[in-house]
Formats: structure tokens, sequence, C-alpha cells
């Protein structure tokens, strides 16, 4: 489904400031995988994911989405592939558009937009429909502009709308991690619903190592632009965080200055 | 006496620069790019319908013309920002400054160019206010349904989302670039409609016509809504809203010229109103924003739309 090859990316190049965010990162995601990420600050999860959405293009390597090359294709076009869910509540959604209308804009994706007239009834009864599946109760205020929702029900609606037209891969960028401790558990528990009934391919980055052994079928870690561990099949099933925080301080040759953040 | 005299005047001219203000609203509320290419576009709207119209061409095709050079100038404005990466409001200025060299070319040369209204068959002209507020007003409204409708159709809603957030576009697979380009170059299509009906009004095309018309555009709107949103905050009520506030700005004009103020002001009372609208609820959050009175028991808090949740 997703094979990255040998990506390589390096910010601000041939200044002092040069980061390598990504050094030769090889990845091969199989239809309906789920896959969880985790890494200190800065080990370039981000910058990974962003990578694979087309956010800029890499220096180096190749990036291919179910058999089409896409490692230059622009963002909005590659779009039609790829479901996201930001860290940012805010940066997902339309805030002074309607609920309805975001979800219409997300239903489109990947397709042409023509001059037709845009949401129609039966979207709206669709929409309906899903939104009740949320149960936050936003099937009844399917006219209101997303600016007038908590940063949880922004982010289950952002969900809704990556997952709207079943994308080949859905990309969760911390997702929960700006919500409350509740409002995350209850966008997690929507996460995993969505992705199993849809049988979705998953990348889902998270600073919880707990949350990381929970979910997904396969887990990899990732320190200085590389991924250090990968962990899949029973062996991740039984993982615990105390194992996992040995086998990064192998793999980084006991470097745990860079800061995991534990829970 | 003097005032009510002044009245057809000020609401005729209010409601062109009123469709002028709807053009900025585009660039300016909806795709949130301040777009100064408008102190342009629209004196060469201006421009290609004087010379059409002295060259003896029916006056729709003026009209329509002069649209079409405007959204040409909004094109080149969006293809610098977005092809070239200019920022946008120097992509706007440097189209500005263009088309004054292209506003001269269209003159001839010459700085002024004037419509005869005895040869030409005008849609709008000071001599005859009634007509030209009736005209006017068909046109601003059918611009208005025009422009409703087609932020209802599916390409319209990605017009919105990209000036409401660029990112979430982007990841819904809208191509921003487009998108910009093109409500760029509906608004600045717009505004030189606008410019056509003022040259009109006004009997002549002058190069420097247009020089702060954004500040005039801009007043307009922050006029308009400031009242418009508290009513209804939607598109039509909005759009009708910047058609009031030009008018508004209009009798206030005509106002400040029969109390005396000397005309040499007049483009400095524009700034300032313009500056006043803005700072006004900016001063009221800053510095007036803490309650007088503790809410009374049982009142609940008032909750804060959840944006910063």
């Amino acid at each position: 489904m997703l094979k990255i090859t040998n990506l390589h990316k390096t910010f601000d190049p041939g200044t002092i400031n040069a980061k390598t965010a990504l050094d030769g990162i090889d990845l091969h995601l199989k239809d309906g995988d789920f896959v969880t990420v985790i890494g200190g600050n800065g080990a370039g999860k981000s910058t990974l994911l962003n990578a694979i959405a087309g956010v800029w293009k890499p220096d180096f390597g190749t990036i291919e989405i179910d058999g089409v090359d896409v490692t230059l294709m622009p963002e909005y076009r590659r779009a039609k592939y790829l479901g996201r869910v930001f860290q940012d509540p805010m940066k997902g959604t339309a805030p002074d558009m309607e609920i309805a209308e975001n979800l219409f804009i997300a239903s489109k994706r990947g397709t042409k937009r023509r001059f037709v007239w845009g949401v129609r009834k039966k979207d709206r009864a669709l929409y309906k429909e899903l939104l009740a599946t949320l149960d936050l109760g936003l099937e009844d205020r399917i006219s209101h502009k997303v600016g007038l929702l908590s940063g949880g029900q922004r982010q289950a609606v952002t969900l809704l709308m990556a997952t709207l037209n079943r994308p080949k891969l859905l990309l969760l960028d911390e997702h929960t991690a700006s919500l409350d401790p509740k409002t995350a558990v209850k966008v997690l528990e929507l996460t995993d619903q969505i992705v199993h009934k849809n049988k979705l391919t998953t990348l889902m980055i998270t600073h919880n190592m707990k949350e990381a052994i929970a979910h997904g079928n396969r887990l990899i870690m990732m320190h200085e632009g590389r991924i250090i561990v990968d962990i899949s099949g029973d062996e991740k099933k039984n993982l615990t965080v105390e194992q996992l925080l040995n086998l990064f301080i192998k793999a980084s040759d006991g470097d745990i200055s860079d800061r995991m953040v534990l829970s | 006496m003097a005032f009510i005299n002044a009245l057809p005047g000020a609401v005729a001219e209010g409601l062109i620069w009123g469709l002028m203000g709807i053009g900025v609203y585009l660039s300016f509320i909806i795709l949130d790019i301040a777009d100064l290419t408008v102190d342009g576009s629209i004196c060469t709207g201006g421009c290609v319908c004087a010379v059409l119209l002295a060259n003896g061409f029916p006056v729709w095709l003026s009209v329509v013309a002069a649209f079409a050079a405007g959204a040409l100038a909004g094109f080149v404005t969006g293809l610098l920002h977005t092809a070239f990466g200019i920022p946008s409001i120097l992509a706007g200025i440097l189209t500005q400054l263009m088309l004054y060299s292209v506003n001269l070319t269209i003159l001839g040369g010459k700085s002024l160019v004037a419509i005869d209204p005895r040869a030409n068959k005008l849609l709008v002209h000071m001599s005859d206010n009634p007509r030209s507020i009736i005209t006017m007003g068909i046109f601003v409204a059918a611009t208005i349904i025009g422009l409703w409708l087609f932020f209802y159709t599916e390409f319209g809603l990605t017009i919105k989302s990209t000036g409401d957030n660029p990112d979430m576009s982007r990841a819904q697979g809208v191509n921003v670039k487009l998108t910009q380009v093109l409500g760029l170059s509906i608004s600045n299509g717009i505004v030189a409609l606008a410019g056509a009906m003022l040259a009109q009004y006004k009997g002549s095309a002058n190069i420097n016509d247009g020089r702060g018309a954004i500040v005039i555009g801009l007043a307009a709107i922050f006029i308009g809504l400031s009242v418009s949103l508290k009513i209804k905050p939607n598109f039509v009520v909005s759009m009708i809203g910047v058609t009031c506030g030009a008018i508004v700005y209009y009798i206030v004009y005509n106002v400040v010229i029969l109390l005396g103020l000397k005309t040499d002001f007049l483009k400095m009372f524009s700034a300032i109103i313009v500056a006043i609208f803005i700072a006004v609820p900016y001063i009221k959050k800053e510095y007036f924003a803490r309650q007088r009175k503790m809410p009374s028991n049982g009142a609940k808090t008032r909750i804060n739309g959840g944006n910063n949740a």
C-alpha cells in the first residue's frame, strides 16, 4: 500500500541551522496495516508524515502509494489517496463554514470540483447519519459553523472528513495530543472504530507509549530521522512500556537525553 | 436643503462603490488576501469603458470588456502570488504599478478621456440620478445573487474554504493556487466593472481615478459589516451590508463637504474612517474588556464560542 524507499530530507541545508530530519527511511506498509509511530521530539515523525502528504518534496528517495509514485506529486493532487488529521484541531476544518459544507468539501476529495450546486438534501441526510455515529450530538448541528465546536468535536469531524471518501492511507499526526485526556480517549476510540470498520491502512503518530502499544498491529520507533524499532504481530501484542523503553535505549546507543514523553 | 439635493447623487455613487466594495470583500474577507490591485483595476475598468465608448462601441460591450480587463489584472496578481511566491500584498502593489502604465496606454497617453452622454447611450450618468440608482440597484442585486449562487457550487465552496483554511483545503484536495487566482480574477473583474460604471457616471475616465479606492472599499465593508453581522452573519446580508456601507460612506462624505471640509482633505477623511472602524473593536477588546459588574447569581457564564478550546 505504502512503499517508502531511502527517503532523505534536510532542512536549511548548507547553513548553520541545517537539520537532517529524515535520514534514509525505508518503510513498507501492507494493505490494512495500522502502524503506530513513536519517538522523541525531533525524531522525524511529523516530517515523515508531511513527506507522505506532500507538504514539501524530499531531497532523495521515493514514496509510492498503492503502486503510484507520488514523490513529486503536488499536495492537493495526492490528497485523493490520503486522509489526514492534524495535531492542531484548528487545522483540519474550515471554521467559518458549516459542518455540512466541511463534510461536503471532504466528500469531493479526489474529484473535480464542478460548477454545480454543492451540498444537497441527500448529502445532508447522509452526513446526519454519519455524525450520529460519533455520538457527540453533532447530527443536530449540521448547519452550525465549525468554529463553534470544541477542539475535540472539531477533531472528530476532521476524522470523519478524512475517512468520508475512503482513503488509501490515513495519516494521523498526534491527533489527540492537544485534547483534554477524556476527549482524547473518546477521539481515539472513534479512530479505532472507523479504522476497523473501513479496514483502513493507517499511520498514527503518538507520543504516548501506552497508546502506541494498545493500538494497531505494528509499531515503529523513530530516532534522529531513522526507524530504529519495528515490531509487529504477537511480539507487538505482548509488548510492555518497559520493554519499549529498553528497546529505545538499546537502539539509540543509550541516548536518553532526547526526552521521550512517558505515560 | 443642499443636503437633500446631494442625497440622490450620494446614493447613486454609493451604489457604484458598493459594487466595488463587494469585489474587495471577495479578496479581503473571503480569500483573506489584502489585494491592492484594486486601486489600479478600478481605473483600468474606467479607461477601457471610456475608450471603447469614444470609439463607438456599445455600452454593454464596453462594460463587459472592463470586467474582463479587471479580471486579467487580478489573474496577474494571482499568478505573481501563487506561481512566483511573491507575498500577496506585494503582488498586488506590483500589478497596481504595472496598471498605471497599462491605463496610460489605454487612454492613448492622455490623462483623461471624456465620455459624452449625448453621443453614447450610458447605463448611468450624474445627470439622471433616479435612473442611475435603479440601474445600479439592479447591477448590485444581480452581482449579489450571482455570487451567492456561485458560493454554493462545488467550486465556489472551495474558494470559501481556501480563504478560511488553506491547510484543510489542500488536505482535501483543493488546488488553492487555482482558487486564489480565480478568486482574485473575479474580485478585480467586479472592481473594474464598478470602475466602468463610475467613469460613465462622472462622464470621464482619469488616469488618477482609483487612487485610494481600496480604502473606500474597506470603509464600505467595515461600516456595512459592523451592522450586518449583528443582524445575521450570512453572505447575502453581508453583501447588502457592504452596499449600504458604501452608501452611508457617500452620504457622510457629502455631508462633510457641505460642512466645508476642504476637498484636499477628502482622502485623509477616507483613511481615518477606515482606521476608526478597525480601531474601535480593538480598543474595546484591549482596554475595556473587563466586566464592570459581577454576573448575577444563576446567570450562566458566557461561553466563548469554543474557538479557543
